[in-house]
């Protein structure tokens, strides 16, 4: 599947909803409803395909991923007490932040601090304002939402307050830049079992194996989490010269060089002036 | 119409690259500079990371001096042996400058460093160049003859031991200022991202007393070789050279240099040099603004490879 960002408004990622046929395995469950219910719901969520391929001219899309409710109770339903939090969340990968301070008059980087297991991307689509849903201890527990996911500091042994600063600064910096986006009414109800939720992906967003998770909530209580991996890489010429520069990264400097001097050679030979 | 640099992972316009090597090209043209100084901190405020900058400049760099010299070669104006001395110091002087460039990066201080040379470097030439020309316009303008000092035939820098005769330049000189002077352009070279010819050509008048009509020539082979090889090293051990972005900019530099040497012909000498010594000053200025007034932001991330 290709997907070229300015001309396709929305990656549709169709989902078959074979309600009982897809039953996947799934992860740990972070916390279970304390009393589940005899017939207890669960949520699904399906990708028509585990990888997209974006080209170099990628400048952001929306990702749609279809989802539905198993066993919902309709009373609940129609009163729209059912709530669903969909996240992608993007590989992790250590990341340093660094800080700026005046030293005689100029301004450079002095503290840093790194963090070990960032994931480059998070968006997360959801029916309501995230207050309404729950309260922020159980999204703390679920490690749910930018402010939440857990991101661990390589060195520990740093004052809390220091480490608070840098990591408050991280998560700016991450919304700041796109690749960590919230969208308030990015899941929809499409019929009292299916959903639809739409999610951001960043013109920047990172290649590697995100996870798409959905969470389901029943009167702000947590039920149930279900996931899937999606593969986002790149594809096209620009890719290819990305791959040559890394992996034959001698060659690759011999050939930019040799097309330096054939420019200037060719240069003078159409511009000549003597 | 936007092009996607992959190197530098960014989507750009591609028509403010061409434009901006059109410019710098007939900037260099007019004024008979590589024009690396110039093209490298304007990518940075363009946004591209300095790091990319400064090696894509690099690879820039060999494209506008590959013309030149080639011109040079021509006309016979171009010492060999003289500059392979100088570029013999330009490997070792870039080399050490790749390492210095490596260690300044994963410390975090490469792009300060970076903004600090540049500042001090055109500060101190721009500000030298500004002040010389001011003085000989004021002078023409009064009447007065240019009085041509001759600087004294010899130094203490021909007292040293090691002498090399080099015959186009019809000089018998000590070969360790000439290595010296090669290194120091190449370390600058490799973390600036310039040819260094800025420096290189008045170091080469007044401290070597090489005849000025080889030095150009001498000094455009030296940075075409120093500069091939500096834009080898940064992609092998930085991966920083961005072929998309240097393509971009060489087209534009190649075809603007020609119309800038037809304009320079119609300038006068010392008017050409204030308006580069001012230009030359700007850059500094604009790049001296960033260090010294408060950032928006004072946090910034960097990606860790592999811990």
């Amino acid at each position: 599947m290709r997907v070229r960002g300015p001309t396709l408004p929305a990656v549709t990622v169709l989902s078959l909803l074979l309600a009982v046929a897809c039953a996947r395995a799934q992860g740990p469950v972070p916390r279970a409803d304390p009393e589940p219910p005899a017939n207890a719901e669960s949520i699904q969520i399906g990708l028509s395909t585990d990888r997209i391929s974006i080209t170099s001219d990628f400048s952001g899309a929306d990702l749609t991923i279809f989802g539905a409710l198993d066993n919902a109770d309709p009373l609940i339903n129609r009163q729209g007490r059912y709530d669903v939090i969909v996240v992608l969340e993007g590989p992790a990968r250590p990341v340093m932040v660094r800080r700026k301070q005046r030293i005689l008059g100029v301004w450079m980087n002095t503290q840093s601090e790194v963090f070990v297991n960032v994931p480059v991307s998070y968006s997360v689509a959801t029916t309501r304002v995230p207050q309404d849903i729950t309260d922020p201890i159980n999204y703390r527990q679920l490690a749910l939402g930018a402010d939440n996911i857990y991101i661990e500091p390589l060195d520990k042994d740093l004052d809390t307050a220091t480490i608070k600063e840098f990591e408050t600064a991280l998560r700016q910096l991450k919304k700041t830049t796109g690749l960590y986006s919230e969208r308030i009414g990015g899941v929809q109800f499409l019929t009292q079992s299916l959903f639809r939720a739409t999610l951001t992906l960043a013109p920047n967003v990172p290649v590697g194996t995100h996870k798409a998770r959905a969470f389901l909530f029943r009167n702000g209580i947590f039920i149930k989490e279900n996931s899937a991996q999606l593969v986002i890489v790149k594809a096209g010429f620009e890719q290819s010269v990305f791959r040559f520069a890394h992996e034959y990264s001698l060659f690759y400097g011999i050939f930019a060089s040799v097309l330096a001097v054939f420019t200037g050679w060719l240069g003078r030979i159409i511009f000549r002036r003597d | 119409m936007g092009i996607y640099l992959p190197i530098a992972e960014m989507s750009v316009n591609i028509f403010v690259l061409l434009a901006m090597g059109a410019a710098v090209g007939f900037l260099s043209g007019l004024f008979g500079v590589g024009g690396g100084f110039l093209i490298t901190p304007l990518l940075i405020f363009y946004n591209i990371p300095p790091a990319i900058a400064v090696a894509t400049g690099a690879n820039q760099v060999v494209a506008s001096s590959f013309s030149g010299a080639l011109a040079h070669f021509k006309r016979g104006t171009l010492d060999i042996k003289l500059g392979t001395v100088l570029l013999a110091g330009g490997i070792v002087g870039s080399t050490l400058g790749i390492y210095v460039f490596s260690l300044l990066r994963q410390m975090g201080q490469l792009d300060l460093f970076v903004s600090l040379l540049y500042v001090i470097l055109l500060g101190t030439v721009g500000g030298m160049m500004f002040v010389e020309s001011v003085n000989a316009i004021r002078n023409a303008r009064r009447g007065v003859n240019p009085s041509l000092k001759r600087p004294g035939q010899h130094n203490w820098i021909h007292r040293l031991p090691l002498k090399m005769r080099f015959r186009a330049s019809k000089l018998f000189v000590s070969i360790i200022p000439v290595l010296v002077l090669g290194a120091a352009i190449g370390f600058l070279a490799s973390i600036m991202g310039v040819g260094g010819g800025f420096i290189m050509v008045p170091a080469m008048i007044y401290l070597l007393k090489v005849p000025t009509n080889v030095v150009i020539g001498t000094s455009l082979f030296q940075i075409v070789v120093v500069s091939a090889y500096t834009t080898i090293v940064h992609a092998t051990t930085n991966q920083t050279v961005d072929i998309i972005l240097a393509m971009a900019l060489m087209v534009g530099g190649v075809a603007g240099a020609q119309y800038g040497a037809k304009a320079g012909q119609k300038l006068r000498g010392e008017q050409l040099r204030a308006l580069l010594a001012s230009l030359v000053l700007a850059v500094a200025l604009r790049l001296a603004y960033d260090l010294f007034v408060r950032p928006p932001n004072l946090y910034s991330l960097s990606a860790l490879g592999a811990l």
